[in-house]
């Protein structure tokens, strides 16, 4: 990682150093901004070697982003670069990024260098066919017949595992699943052949089963063509899962980089230990679930449930004369005083219909649904307004679960207002000076608006307020799922700490089993509106019966290299079966 | 649990600043705020706009003083007739009219008209279209679907067409100076409430599924205190960029309806667009002093709301603000979330509350 490559790269015949397909040297990015200057990158050095898949993680802000962008020349205009990104070519010309002029950048994305995008329903264009927009790429580079350019996409097709290929290339984009949507892109990524592919946060926007398939493809895409992949991610069992090589990120620096084995067996920067310390994995729970339900009273079995489901079923209308659409089909759930209940789905699952229901916001169409002693089934607001105070809600992002208009103060105050126990805001503040010191807040935020304050932050204000009147029952639904890891580990933890404290049962909604097994009692898993299993950490997660559950425990990538892979072939084994 | 000695801090810088720039609250204000926000050809359109838009304003204001005559006025305090159609003059800077009034006089008092027709159509829009919107947007159904259709309908409609039938219908072909202006101001306002009431109606529609709403409905707040508290405040971010466009829209139909002989009667009030009517003859006579200012003093007052509804709109709008651009890299890296430190892990509520509170003290 010297600065010596740097001022040769500079000039127009640039040097790829010692074989890499790209070579990054002291790459330096900010963003003209209102509040001034604000610097993304600074001083990045990396390699990609041909056939590697190099991880790059780090959390929100840390610059990943913005260097992987930089590889490709897609920083917007407000961006100012120094430093050198050198890409070698197939044909071994080199190409330096930073400095190229733009019709020659347009030659090199595509051919030498791809992109694989977040989220693959925004990248394709809806109304065009997904054949024609990989034969698109083909013939930007390029005097290829139509004829040709759709042979080529069928094959490309073919080789990222569409069934049918044939006769999907000519299906539109909506055609397709999330997962088969994100296997186009990579598709069009692939068609030409590029050296390198860069990967930006490929499967965040995915649910882990079709994660576990999108990993299983860029490996062996990596293996087959011999492309190098630059992967962007925040989660670590994904790194575990597929790199080869790790650089850790934080505050625009690479803090530390090293092989996936050593990284995680041996972290040598502070922040790369923290960062390790902070993942939750699956297991980490069941103790303490355990001790927990050793000290339950005599006779808390037999005690009246807050939330008595039976046979809930939620419905959507249909719009213009479809079918209506039925989210929640016939579930039935107990969650008794104190108790932590975690509901675990993928997406459309149904997981948050039901949490919106239990809180008034879903209507309930069939079945029975008692919530504190009150039907929600056809209940009017009139009805509610009894069961509303002991009931708090914290929602999945922090960011719009709060009035921008507001104070922190006054936003936590709101319940108290609303349900008359105190008069204003102000009257309020010794309360809610309390509550925000019980969520590890110091009291001079409340008089902060919530821009001000970090995600983190303001998700244990939005505990604050979910907690403001004491409820009986707490519905947290995604809490933490817009959280960085290690803030999601803070966050879980006062809410470990709160839950033991002040007793109050809860309905803990995530997609993520590592999650819910560190908070909840019973753990209900939910597969298209239906309940698949029920029971405690110890048996959904420990000894799984239903075939579901047991692909949703395969599928989530344990942040250790060496037990993925044993963790692999398993969820291998079992999709064979 | 394991993760002891992480602590997030992650303020992202926010908080800092926001201390600092307590103390300059008047860089604050709404349109100082973005004159120094803004940079460039939008500077100078926003400035251009600013300065137009306040001479505009200290004319109407200071009509009585600036005037040198009455806006109605035939004769000098002597009792000597001005004489029709009389080049500008030591007496009579931009001339006498056909009908013997004084250029400058009815130009400058046509300031006030046009001033007092703007504030009354604006403001009678805002509210009637804001109430509307509010309402029609929380509560949606059929009253929704009814006030969306009429608000289309009233769209389908020729502005100036519907104006006119209303200036005819509220004055009854009377016009006196008030008459006059509220026939104007409320023949306008029917055509600007659409506007208002789409607006706030989409903004409405947007807050209402927004988490905090929802976070309001789950505590079991009244209708009322989400549609005023929440809704309403956050769906108004959008109307100083309308009043602006619509203000100077407001002038153009004033100066129409007077045009097309639907105004204010010369002797009730001045008014820009029945002075531009009466002066079409003398254009072709080579008189041109009748016809040139009025007309000026239309196209300024409404190119200066224009040029600041613009530059307010772009600059309102992150993706069209263009912004002062550093030559080279430059700028402090923003914290990320994750701080590995040595704090004590026994304790880490403690250590944290220090970190995340570097100026200490409570309210």
């Amino acid at each position: 990682m010297s600065a010596v490559a740097s001022s040769a790269a500079a000039s127009n015949g640039a040097v790829a150093p010692n074989g890499a397909v790209a070579s990054i040297r002291d790459l330096e990015v900010s963003f003209a901004t209102d509040a001034g200057p604000v610097r993304a990158v600074a001083g990045v050095s990396l390699d990609v070697q041909p056939g590697e898949v190099l991880a790059v993680v780090g959390e929100s802000g840390s610059g990943k982003t913005v260097t992987a962008k930089t590889i490709l020349g897609l920083l917007p205009e407000t961006a100012t670069t120094s430093g050198a990104v050198v890409l070698t070519g197939r044909d071994g010309a080199a190409t330096d990024v930073v400095a190229v002029s733009a019709s020659k950048l347009r030659q090199v994305r595509g051919r030498d260098v791809a992109m694989v995008f977040q989220e693959p329903s925004s990248v394709l264009n809806p109304v065009y066919t997904v054949g024609w927009q990989i034969a698109e790429g083909i013939r930007a580079h390029g005097d290829v017949s139509k004829k040709e350019a759709r042979r080529r996409a069928i094959e490309v097709l073919g080789t990222v595992g569409i069934p049918d290929p044939e006769h999907r290339v000519d299906h539109y984009p909506h055609q397709f699943s999330g997962g088969q949507k994100q296997r186009i892109v990579i598709a069009m990524a692939l068609v030409l052949g590029p050296s390198l592919i860069v990967a930006d946060e490929p499967t965040t926007a995915l649910d882990v089963t079709v994660q576990a398939e999108i990993l299983d493809l860029l490996r062996h895409l990596r293996d087959e063509t011999g492309t190098a992949i630059v992967l962007i991610t925040h989660n670590m069992g994904v790194v575990a899962d597929l790199a080869d090589r790790v650089a850790v990120m934080y505050q625009g620096k690479v803090v530390e980089q090293a092989p996936v084995g050593d990284l995680f067996t041996d972290p040598q920067a502070d922040y790369t230990k923290a960062l390790l310390k902070a993942v939750p994995r699956v297991g980490e729970g069941t103790v303490r679930a355990v001790e927990r339900a050793a000290a339950r009273p005599e006779g808390w079995a037999a005690s009246e449930p807050v939330v008595r489901a039976e046979g809930l079923t939620i419905t959507y209308p249909g719009r213009f004369r479809q079918p209506a659409f039925t989210a929640v089909d016939g579930v039935d759930l107990v969650i008794r005083p104190g108790e932590v209940l975690g509901l675990v789905g993928e997406s459309g699952s149904g997981k948050t219909t039901i949490a919106r229901a239990i809180a008034g916001l879903t209507p309930v169409s069939g079945g029975s649904l008692q919530v504190l002693g009150t039907e929600m089934r056809g209940a009017k607001g009139r009805d509610l307004k009894a069961m509303r105070p002991r009931l708090g809600f914290v929602f999945q992002d922090p960011a719009t679960s709060f009035n921008p208009l507001l104070t922190i103060a006054e936003c936590v105050a709101e319940p108290l207002v609303v349900h008359g126990r105190v008069r204003n805001p102000e009257a309020a503040r010794g309360r809610v000076d309390q509550l925000l010191e019980a969520v590890q807040l110091p009291r001079s935020y409340g008089d902060r608006f919530p821009h001000e304050l970090s995600g983190g932050q303001r998700q244990r204000a939005s505990l604050a307020r979910g907690l403001a009147l004491d409820p009986e029952l707490l519905i947290a639904d995604e809490p933490t799922s817009a959280l960085d890891v290690s803030v999601q580990a803070r966050v879980l933890e006062l809410f470990a700490e709160l839950q033991k404290e002040l007793g109050f049962a809860c309905l803990f909604v995530s997609h993520d089993l590592a999650v819910v097994d560190l908070l909840a009692d019973r753990i209900a898993v939910l597969y298209r509106g239906h309940l698949v299993e029920e029971g405690t950490g110890e048996q959904v997660l420990g000894a799984p019966r239903e075939d579901y559950t047991k692909q949703l425990l395969a599928s989530l990538p344990v942040p250790d290299p060496d037990a993925q892979a044993v963790h692999r072939e398993e969820l291998l084994a079992l999709r064979q079966r | 649990m394991t993760s002891g000695e992480i602590t997030s801090v992650g303020t992202a810088g926010a908080a800092p600043e926001h201390v600092a720039g307590r103390g300059a609250w008047f860089k604050k204000l709404p349109v100082v705020h973005q004159v120094r926000q803004s940079v460039g050809l939008q500077r100078g359109m926003l400035i251009a706009g600013l300065v137009l838009t306040t001479v505009f304003v200290l004319v109407a204001v200071f009509a009585p003083l600036l005037a040198p005559y009455g806006w109605s006025q035939l004769r000098s305090g002597d009792g000597v007739a001005f004489g029709a159609q009389q080049p500008p003059s030591a007496e009579h800077w931009f001339g006498t009219t056909v009908g013997g009034y004084d250029v400058l006089s009815r130009v400058v008092w046509g300031a006030q008209t046009s001033l007092l027709v703007v504030i009354v159509a604006v403001a009678a829009s805002i509210v009637v279209g804001v109430l509307l919107g509010l309402v029609s947007g929380y509560f949606g159904g059929w009253l929704d679907r009814v006030l969306v259709v009429i608000a289309d309908a009233i769209y389908a409609f020729p502005s100036l067409l519907l104006a006119i039938l209303l200036a005819i219908v509220i004055s009854g072909g009377q016009s006196s100076m008030w008459g006059g202006i509220l026939a104007a101001a409320l023949s306008i306002t029917v055509v600007f409430v659409p506007q208002y009431f789409r607006v706030v109606r989409a903004e409405v529609v947007r807050i209402k599924a927004e988490a905090f709403v929802d976070s309001a409905r789950v505590l079991g707040t009244g209708h009322w205190r989400i549609m005023t508290r929440h809704v309403l405040r956050n769906s108004t971010r959008t109307l100083p960029l309308i009043v602006t466009l619509n203000a100077s829209e407001a002038i153009l139909t004033l100066a129409g309806l007077g045009f097309l002989g639907f105004g204010i009667e010369p002797t009730a009030a001045a008014e820009w667009g029945y002075d531009l009517q009466r002066s079409l003859a003398d254009v072709t006579s080579g008189i041109w002093w009748t016809a040139l200012f009025p007309g000026l003093a239309i196209v300024l007052a409404a190119m200066g709301m224009t040029l600041m509804g613009e530059s307010l709109n772009d600059l309102a709008d992150p993706r069209l603000r263009s912004r002062a651009r550093s030559g080279q890299v430059a700028g402090a890296v923003a914290a990320t979330s994750v701080e590995a430190d040595a704090s004590d892990p026994e304790n880490p509520a403690s250590a944290e509350h220090s970190e995340e509170n570097p100026k200490g003290g409570d309210a």
